[in-house]
């Protein structure tokens, strides 16, 4: 038996071998990097390491950069592209990822190109990213690609530069972790939900050292920008890197894309794609199953990923905690919150909505939200609603559907592409102690603004909140 | 990068599981294009009472006194003694920029997030990993003992308390090596240079269309 799985793969285990340059006395390997994905925030310090150290990048046709992290979103501000930003640091660390690309030669989206938006969209929109490549970024959530079938993670400024020299990685292998999701998700269901779900399951630190396999008939049901939601929050539980076996559904969504291969190469890169699975008997070390049927529209109540429960579900009691250290994390996490222990989620009533970010800005997203708020007006309780493409292409599609006039009409505000709210660098942010209903990623102290109280939810339930002015089941408000 | 071999220094806490970087170094601090500077707004929200923004004057803000970092006793500590998932969240590197330009040399904790931790060796900054029950011996001996100081000796892989008890920790041969030693890793990757050139021959000629021009 264990002679028969010592040749049979996991996809992760596929990707590391068809990237391994070598392994080095000390036991330490290098790991070939195809695609290097850059923005403001991370990059400057790496351009700055490599001028000290007199290096050059050695391959900048690997190298792709966007500003998103520090963009306004609103049109006024945008209008006069870098010069217009009013923020003085933020637009010096735009101008400098424009003045470094144009240094080294980098292709750039620029702030204003209509291919210009969050790192995490523009990178599969373009075919900029790739099944079967290693990709990485200065920020975590790249593992949003590894849904292309990819070996995709963040990494440091430093190894920024690393990679920016060298076009190498010094890694050391993950464990491989399948989570498996079968049965089919009940309408309503979301792929936001089940990454929620299972991140309620393992928890924050649940897939520290993993890279974990979605796998299971919910993601095989599931579509490519579902499949880049789950991906992109595998780092909320610890693992760095989350990916799903290529398949039809990952061909066809990549067919057609500006840097996609074609022709021959299409076909040659098809044969090699193909293979982009783990194999039937592979070993995992750790599995995780969840039925798919079993889970319901989730929201966020605390200061952690991990902190989240059914919409049907009351605030937990810090009292029925027998671990201390878990019980008092439940209670400065309702300190913080301004909640009750055992009030209903959906008693939650909320000053802010937030629909975007690289885990729910792409077209799928915006039409699920904008089904939801369609011939329905925003309560007055919530101050502002903000949708925000995840790129100018986006953002196009969807005003091309008429989805920004829904949005408008049902009180809610069409922004420029970015990642606003999500960590609130740029103006758009919560006050202190604001709820906001955010269908982005994290919902750490502060994250969105000083005191903000963030709730983690998917597109279907943000809109919801906004019309009802409180959490509500998307379900119920589907069958009025 | 500055080398890590034999530290001894005072200890201060952060005792919370799951310390994200988000808390360690809040994003309005993250428009900044340099690598140093971060240390007075490490745990900005923590250690004062107004939110902060770049270029502020720090000295004339309230400070919160119940945070440790803030207290008498802790002024100087060179060693943060964390719990379980510290630096999880963001890639960010500022989090251990923050952490050294503060004065912390090493944080130890019985986990941490996989980012931080790597991002930490590329700092000359020393994450130890240490079973939860002894991580829950030294908080105690630390909150005992005002002055409390630790010895971490990276070439013994050992912590030392005062009372003399040895803790051994686990370190990467790779990372070990560089630390101790303050190596330049990206020098040390480049010494493979004609390695990587042949796989990338393979490479372009396996899989052409992964070197277009973009």
């Amino acid at each position: 038996m264990r002679d028969k799985n010592m040749s049979a793969k996991t996809l992760y285990d596929k990707l590391w071998d068809s990237h391994f340059v070598k392994e080095r006395d000390d036991g330490s390997a290098l790991i070939y990097i195809d695609r290097h994905v850059i923005h403001e925030v991370t990059s400057p310090q790496a351009f700055e390491g490599l001028r000290l150290a007199e290096r050059d990048l050695w391959r900048v046709n690997s190298v792709i950069a966007t500003p998103d992290h520090n963009v306004p979103t609103t049109s006024a501000e945008r209008s006069a592209g870098v010069a217009g930003i009013k923020d003085d640091v933020a637009r010096i660390q735009v101008q400098t990822l424009d003045d470094n690309c144009a240094d080294f030669g980098v292709r750039e989206f620029k702030i204003n190109d209509q291919r210009q938006g969050i790192v995490h969209v523009i990178g599969p929109e373009s075919g900029a990213c790739l099944p079967g490549m290693t990709i990485v970024c200065g920020d975590s959530h790249t593992s949003t690609n590894g849904a292309l079938g990819a070996l995709a993670h963040g990494i440091g400024t430093s190894e920024v530069e690393h990679v920016f020299a060298s076009q190498c990685l010094v890694a050391k292998k993950m464990k491989n972790m399948l989570v498996k999701v079968d049965g089919e998700l009940g309408p309503g269901v979301s792929p936001k939900d089940v990454v929620l779900a299972i991140i309620g399951q393992i928890g924050t630190a649940g897939g520290t050292g993993f890279a974990i396999e979605f796998g299971g008939q919910v993601f095989r049901d599931m579509s490519m920008e579902g499949r880049m939601t789950v991906c992109n929050m595998a780092i909320e539980a610890g693992a760095r890197v989350g990916m799903v076996a290529v398949d039809q559904t990952t061909l066809d969504y990549v067919k057609g894309r500006p840097y996609a291969p074609a022709g021959d190469q299409w076909d040659l890169a098809e044969a090699q794609w193909r293979d982009l699975h783990s194999d039937a008997d592979a070993h995992f070390d750790a599995v995780v199953e969840i039925d798919g049927a079993s889970i319901e529209p989730q929201v966020s109540w605390g200061t952690s990923p991990e902190m989240v429960l059914p919409v049907s579900a009351s605030v937990p009691n810090p009292d029925k905690e027998n671990d201390p250290v878990k019980k008092e994390g439940i209670e400065r996490a309702l300190e913080y919150m301004g909640l009750n222990a055992d009030q209903a989620i959906t008693d939650i009533q909320l000053d802010r909505v937030f629909i975007g970010s690289c885990t729910n800005s792409r077209i799928e997203d915006m039409r699920a939200a904008a089904a939801v708020v369609k011939g329905r007006k925003k309560a007055d309780n919530v101050k502002e609603a903000i949708v925000v493409p995840g790129s100018g292409l986006v953002k196009a599609q969807a005003e091309e559907e008429g989805l920004d006039k829904i949005f408008i009409e049902a009180g809610l505000e069409w922004r420029e592409p970015g990642c606003s709210m999500c960590l609130a660098m740029n103006a758009d942010k919560l006050g202190a102690g604001e709820h906001c209903a955010s269908t982005s990623n994290r919902n750490f102290e502060g994250r969105q603004g000083y005191g903000g109280r963030t709730h983690l939810v998917g597109p279907e339930m943000a809109a919801a909140a906004a019309i009802a002015g409180h959490f509500i089941d998307v379900r119920e408000l589907m069958q009025q | 990068m500055k080398a890590f071999s034999r530290l001894q220094g005072l200890v201060a806490p952060m005792d919370r599981a799951n310390v994200d970087t988000d808390l360690i170094i809040p994003k309005q601090f993250l428009k900044s294009i340099k690598r140093s500077g971060f240390g007075p707004n490490l745990f900005d929200e923590l250690r004062y009472l107004d939110e902060g923004y770049p270029g502020q004057d720090n000295s004339q803000r309230p400070i919160n006194p119940e945070f440790a970092l803030n207290q008498e006793r802790y002024q100087g500590a060179q060693i943060l003694l964390a719990r379980k998932n510290f630096g999880c969240g963001s890639s960010r590197e500022h989090a251990p920029w923050a952490l050294d330009d503060f004065g912390i040399r090493c944080v130890i904790a019985p986990s941490f997030a996989d980012i931080f931790f790597n991002n930490c060796f590329k700092n000359g900054l020393l994450p130890v990993v240490l079973p939860e029950e002894v991580v829950d011996q030294l908080f105690q001996q630390m909150y005992d003992n005002v002055g409390y100081s630790i010895v971490v000796d990276l070439e013994a892989q050992k912590v030392i308390s005062p009372d003399g008890s040895e803790y051994s920790f686990e370190v990467d041969a790779f990372r070990r090596r560089c630390l101790l030693n303050g190596l330049d890793d990206i020098g040390l990757t480049l010494q493979h240079s004609d390695d990587i050139k042949q796989f990338e021959q393979q490479r372009r000629a396996s899989s052409p269309w992964l070197f277009q021009d973009l």
